[in-house]
């Protein structure tokens, strides 16, 4: 024991240390994009470099509400990832309480294809979705991101609620059934207003698939009016590749839904990021 | 209820048990409609697309073969992304699982204040939040030839001045492969966090007893508890990382001279950049199959873990 405590202060300072270090790797860039959208411009490259702002302006989120064509990125994105969140939400419910709650012959078969639908390349999909969305006359509108957007969010939605509906007894439902109540009534009215936790969860990370997406939005769209936001500020560093601190604040505007609800709910957040992987 | 009854009793349509059977496939009727379309239909097309010439160009293709393999095969430029790839993959995957075991193992720490923990876990986890284009504009800000990680560099006299780490065909594949660390590192942490979590503590207090150190607790407790959801999220990692395409897209656009492409970008330009539409549907099926016969273990590997 005497030995222990003469080394005892090792391992307190390597942790310190290493969480210091893990702070400051995981979160100064995050301090640099905020700090460099409140700078002008001259002041982003100022020698020596200061996190601080030594003149706080707003200049640069003028520039952007000030623009109809940014603002239009803004509410692309909104709408699509908000329909992409409530359609994907209405098959997964359905979907995932079929899991859960009834055994058929190709429920192995149909499981095992949506988990290995999560490896399938987006660039695999994407030239066959182009001459698709080129035929069917739905090239640069939403509908073809809406539609293309739910084969990625459609299998982790699906999981993540067959995981959820597994948690809740099985007695809730086949309650409602023996009063005479089909499978479907049970659902609507027994399952989903007690799964609100789990739909939130899932709603929250089909939102951030969808609002997060490039490829598709980059090649099945063309015109400004139809960009979501990561392909608007690809566009804005094309353009003006030097108006840092324009660049910057759209990048935080770009991600403050998702940031809001990751700092709100970050419990719901976690739920998702894992539902792949980690098996308890 | 009784009119109900009534109604019904004269002869339902289909029997309860019937009715039992059907259901689940009407339940699963608009997932399989939607993954048939979305997933199956598309594969079919794209490999059909891999054996023509001058697919959607062409209002008629013939079918030809092998031939846009052969060729895809044959390029320079595929046998360079194919090795960047690989090194970009293998480095991410290697340094993300260090650093999210590490941040994990801290954030697990018996001598940190828990509320403090939750804190820093919020911070820790933070890069992933971002999509990959804002996460590719803050790098480049920051990796900018006069940018502050330069500066603070040759303040330290650990490099010279203006690097320009994006742009140099020394620097790129590094300087994208430590984006792309960052960018990454949050999912294992967060999977092992949970993992080591659910480590039992009688593992642990059964090894000091016996006389165990901190190394060997860590070589022969922690890492064989942690292995499944090592293999496991070190396979998906892999999958996922392989077919990269927006952070590199954002950062480099596969240059300087190729020295970033990798198959995503190469297969992205030879459609959309030369309109070799045959030849990417090739290129497109090649990633594809890499990535299944990954994604083949991984589906054996968790089917082993039920």
């Amino acid at each position: 024991m005497a030995q222990r405590s003469r080394r005892g202060w090792i391992i307190p300072a390597v942790t310190y240390a290493g969480l210091a270090i893990g702070l400051i790797y995981a979160s100064f860039p995050v301090l640099w994009m905020f700090f460099s959208s409140i700078k002008s411009n001259t002041e982003i490259f100022s020698l020596p470099p200061r996190l601080f702002p030594k003149e706080f302006t707003m200049k640069a989120y003028r520039a952007i509400f000030g623009n109809p064509a940014k603002v239009r990125f803004f509410l692309n994105s909104y709408l699509v990832a908000s329909v992409v969140t409530l359609l994907t939400l209405f098959v997964a419910i359905l979907s995932g309480y079929g899991f859960s709650r009834f055994s058929f012959k190709l429920k192995k078969p149909l499981n095992l294809f949506i988990i290995s639908t999560q490896t399938v390349p987006p660039i695999t999909l994407l030239i066959p979705y182009f001459g698709l969305v080129v035929a069917i006359k739905m090239y640069d509108t939403y509908f073809a991101l809406i539609f293309t957007y739910m084969v990625f969010t459609l299998p982790y939605a699906i999981l993540m609620m067959t995981g959820y509906f597994n948690t809740l007894p099985k007695e809730l439902d086949e309650a409602v059934m023996v009063d005479g109540g089909s499978s479907f009534f049970a659902l609507r009215r027994v399952l989903v207003p007690i799964s609100i936790p789990g739909i939130v969860a899932t709603g929250v990370y089909t939102f951030l698939l969808a609002w997060n997406e490039f490829l598709f939005a980059l090649t099945l769209t063309k015109t400004t009016a139809m960009r979501t936001v990561p392909i608007g500020i690809q566009q804005l560093m094309g353009q003006h590749a030097y108006e840092w601190n324009e660049m910057m604040a759209m990048s935080m505007l770009g991600s403050l839904p998702i940031l809001i609800m990751y700092l709100v709910a970050q419990r719901y957040f976690l739920a998702g990021m894992t539902a792949g992987s980690v098996k308890s | 209820m009784a009119f109900q009854v009534k109604v019904g009793s004269t002869r339902p349509l289909l029997s309860y048990k019937a009715k039992r059977a059907i259901a689940p496939y009407l339940y699963q009727a608009p997932t399989i409609a939607l993954l048939a379309m979305l997933m199956l239909f598309p594969i079919i097309v794209v490999v059909r697309y891999s054996f023509m010439d001058n697919v959607i160009m062409n209002p008629d293709p013939t079918f030809v073969g092998l031939k846009n393999y052969a060729s895809v095969v044959s390029n320079g430029t595929f046998r360079i992304s194919l090795g960047n790839t690989l090194y970009f993959t293998v480095m991410s995957v290697i340094f993300h699982l260090l650093v999210g075991l590490s941040f994990a193992m801290l954030l697990n720490s018996k001598i940190v204040a828990p509320i403090m923990k939750s804190i820093l876990r919020v911070f820790y986890i933070m890069p992933w939040v971002f999509t990959a284009t804002i996460i590719a504009i803050i790098w480049r800000l920051l990796l900018n030839p006069s940018g502050v990680i330069n500066y603070a560099l040759s303040i330290l006299k650990i490099t010279g001045t203006n690097i320009e780490w994006f742009s140099s065909t020394s620097t790129a594949l590094h300087a994208v492969t430590f984006v792309n660390i960052w960018a990454g590192y949050p999912f294992y942490m967060v999977s092992l966090l949970a993992g080591l979590q659910g480590i039992p503590n009688e593992l642990y207090e059964a090894a000091i007893i016996d006389g165990a150190n901190e190394v060997q607790k860590f070589r022969h407790i922690t890492i064989p508890q942690l292995s499944p959801i090592i293999i496991s999220i070190a396979m998906l990692d892999f999958i996922w990382t392989m077919q990269v395409f927006p952070l590199v897209w954002m950062t480099t656009g596969g240059g300087p001279i190729h020295a970033t492409e990798m198959l995503g970008t190469f297969t992205y330009k030879l459609a959309f950049s030369t309109y070799k539409f045959s030849q990417a549907s090739a290129s497109a099926v090649i990633i594809l199959v890499l990535s299944m016969s990954v994604a083949f273990f991984y589906v054996k590997h968790q089917k082993a873990r039920d």
